[in-house]
């Protein structure tokens, strides 16, 4: 053997250290970032979808909603701005997890010293970019198109901020999950768009939350998404708005609540369920 | 450190009513190149998934590096690279990103231009991994296999679906790692691929190892008798079995006055040991089966009657 230095103990001392999960995550995140943009069709769509529905929506439904000061196209901003940030984060992982599984990319990965964390924060990280830039460009549109008042003051877009990352953190983190339960890649966006739109339709995106039937509300309650509407509506629509709500309240607390608990929740999800092969694959 | 570079001891592995591996020993020496042989379902990824950490086992000891790959952490993983045969790499990324970014996930990684060398990726270096051909794939597969300066390197069907000239540069690639004093695990179907890189063998069917060995003496080939075949004038041809073959050939120079027609002697190839080995060799006991090559040859075997004298058995055929 001439390679001695090869063959020393792991830990011996002077050898260099594993890299580290948070760093590695960085490094995943910045790789995943820059492959997702490679991907113009990927790019044009993920981005486009929940733009042209807005637009769709807000266009059809424009009429002032009473005692609210704000107009149902309005209602849509906030609604389509959850439903991006659910599209780019539960629709996107779900999917594309899916077919990495099925092309034996996170086996390749599973081969590694890599810990499984850095891939999870790799996730989030492309995530929160791609996020960020849905909820901008149709937050632009819906404040030149339909007159919805960004925040005026730092407590707004701070509570803007909390919203936006525990409703993210979920959907991703559900998507991280849902990726596991298609048996190939070619089924994988049936299986996790059925439940995106059940999600939606339950959750207020499309229909008004008070021409929903109650048990409907109730089931979607139980979900983060109904939450995530509920709070971009209460920093999107004016004060009075309220009113629309079936507690006649934004209920923030009760917000943070359940996003929080579906972090936890969902985090413990993916460290049960995960899988690295397709589920055939014995 | 330890002599072995891989131990195992009455390995066992069943998924439900099938039992993949039944009682397995090996012993893999550091440097060396093993190969595990054997038809498809013998067991043999599974024995590399465990070998890996991949797979639990159900019974047996298992000592991988130092290590039981059971139980080993994130430091004995770095110094275990493998490649499997169906494996791909992120589309969208070049083959330079793709090595370069494999190589931060280990603590003293190799020099990633260098690996795109070895592998013989050059130039392919700044091109996309769904721009590259099959072959193109597999060897940077291999690239990340061995960026992390692996001690141990397990390869699953390393070269099937490699057209020749493919498959012996990657032979090459081989070597080059092995005189590196990597050891190295693969396993394959090719009998030459199995002949032309491993210092040593074992085959297995059915989860059980039959035989180990170098390739050369493996299940008694070194001593095997050899086989003469030759053509006499009006077309017949004959085959002897013979522990003595260059005194058959002097005899039968003797007898045509010079050249033999047709003349050929050859020792049992590593196919026909591991066809009798695994039971599909025509006259599997003989430990020469299946590896006459006649065409449409149903030849009998008269011992005695033919041309040869009583050191020799001789077979005749007839041509068609």
């Amino acid at each position: 053997m001439t390679t001695t230095a090869v063959h020393t103990a792991p830990s011996a001392t002077g050898a260099p250290a594993l890299p580290g999960a948070w760093r590695l995550g960085l490094i995943r995140g910045a790789m995943e970032i820059r492959l997702f943009f490679r991907q113009r069709e990927q790019v044009v769509f993920t981005f486009a979808f929940p733009i042209v529905f807005l637009f769709l929506f807000a266009s059809i439904f424009r009429d002032h909603m009473q005692h609210t000061g704000a107009t149902a196209s309005q209602y849509y901003v906030a609604s389509m701005t959850a439903a991006g940030i659910m599209s780019t984060s539960f629709q996107s992982l779900g999917v594309s997890i899916a077919i990495e599984r099925e092309q034996r990319v996170l086996r390749r990965l599973r081969s590694t010293p890599m810990p499984p964390a850095a891939y999870f924060l790799g996730k989030i990280w492309l995530v929160m970019v791609t996020g960020v830039l849905e909820t901008a460009l149709l937050l632009t549109f819906g404040a030149t198109v339909y007159g919805v008042n960004l925040p005026s003051d730092a407590t707004g877009w701070l509570t803007f901020a909390w919203i936006f990352v525990l409703g993210i953190t979920d959907c991703a983190l559900l998507g991280i999950a849902i990726s596991s339960v298609p048996r190939s890649a070619s089924s994988a966006s049936s299986v996790v768009v059925l439940p995106f739109l059940l999600l939606e339709f339950i959750s207020g995106v499309y229909i008004l939350i008070d021409t929903l039937p109650g048990w409907m509300l109730t089931v979607g309650s139980f979900f983060p998404l109904k939450w995530l509407c509920q709070g971009l509506r209460g920093v999107f629509l004016p004060s009075a708005a309220a009113a629309l709500e079936p507690a006649g309240s934004w209920e923030y607390g009760r917000i943070a609540l359940v996003l929080g608990a579906w972090c936890i929740g969902g985090l413990l999800l993916c460290l049960l369920t995960f899988r690295w092969k397709p589920r055939d694959e014995r | 450190m330890t002599e072995y570079a891989v131990r195992v001891r009455g390995l066992r592995k069943r998924y439900g009513e099938v039992t993949a591996v039944n009682g397995v020993d090996l012993d893999i020496r550091r440097g060396e190149v093993f190969g595990l042989l054997g038809p498809n379902g013998a067991g043999k990824s599974t024995t590399v998934e465990i070998l890996r950490g991949h797979r639990a086992r159900d019974a047996g000891e298992v000592s991988v590096l130092g290590a039981d790959p059971a139980r080993a952490g994130r430091g004995w993983q770095a110094r275990i690279g493998i490649v499997w045969q169906d494996e791909s790499a992120a589309e969208e990324s070049t083959v330079q990103e793709t090595v370069r970014h494999f190589a931060r996930y280990y603590p003293r990684p190799r020099d990633p231009d260098e690996v795109i060398a070895l592998v013989g990726l050059e130039e392919k270096a700044r091109s996309r991994t769904k721009a590259l051909s099959g072959g193109q794939r597999r060897r940077l597969d291999v690239a990340l296999g061995v960026i992390g300066r692996p001690e141990l390197l397990l390869l699953d069907e390393p070269t099937t679906g490699f057209d020749p000239v493919a498959r012996r540069q990657f032979w090459q690639l081989i070597r080059a790692l092995a005189d590196e004093g990597t050891t190295i695990v693969l396993t394959t179907h090719y009998l030459e691929e199995a002949e032309a890189l491993a210092d040593r063998l074992a085959v297995i069917a059915a989860g059980r190892l039959l035989a180990t060995g170098e390739p050369a003496t493996l299940a008694g080939r070194g001593e095997a008798e050899a086989i003469v075949r030759w053509t006499d004038p009006d077309g017949r041809e004959y085959e002897a079995v013979t522990a003595e073959p260059t005194a058959l050939v002097g005899e039968l120079a003797a007898r045509y006055g010079g050249e033999v027609p047709g003349l050929r002697v050859t020792r049992p190839t590593l196919e026909d040991v591991y066809l009798g080995l695994i039971g599909h060799g025509r006259d599997g006991g003989s430990g020469h089966g299946g590896g006459s090559g006649h065409a449409g040859s149903d030849h009998g075997r008269d011992g005695g009657s033919g041309q040869g004298d009583d050191s020799h058995h001789t077979r005749e055929g007839s041509k068609r």
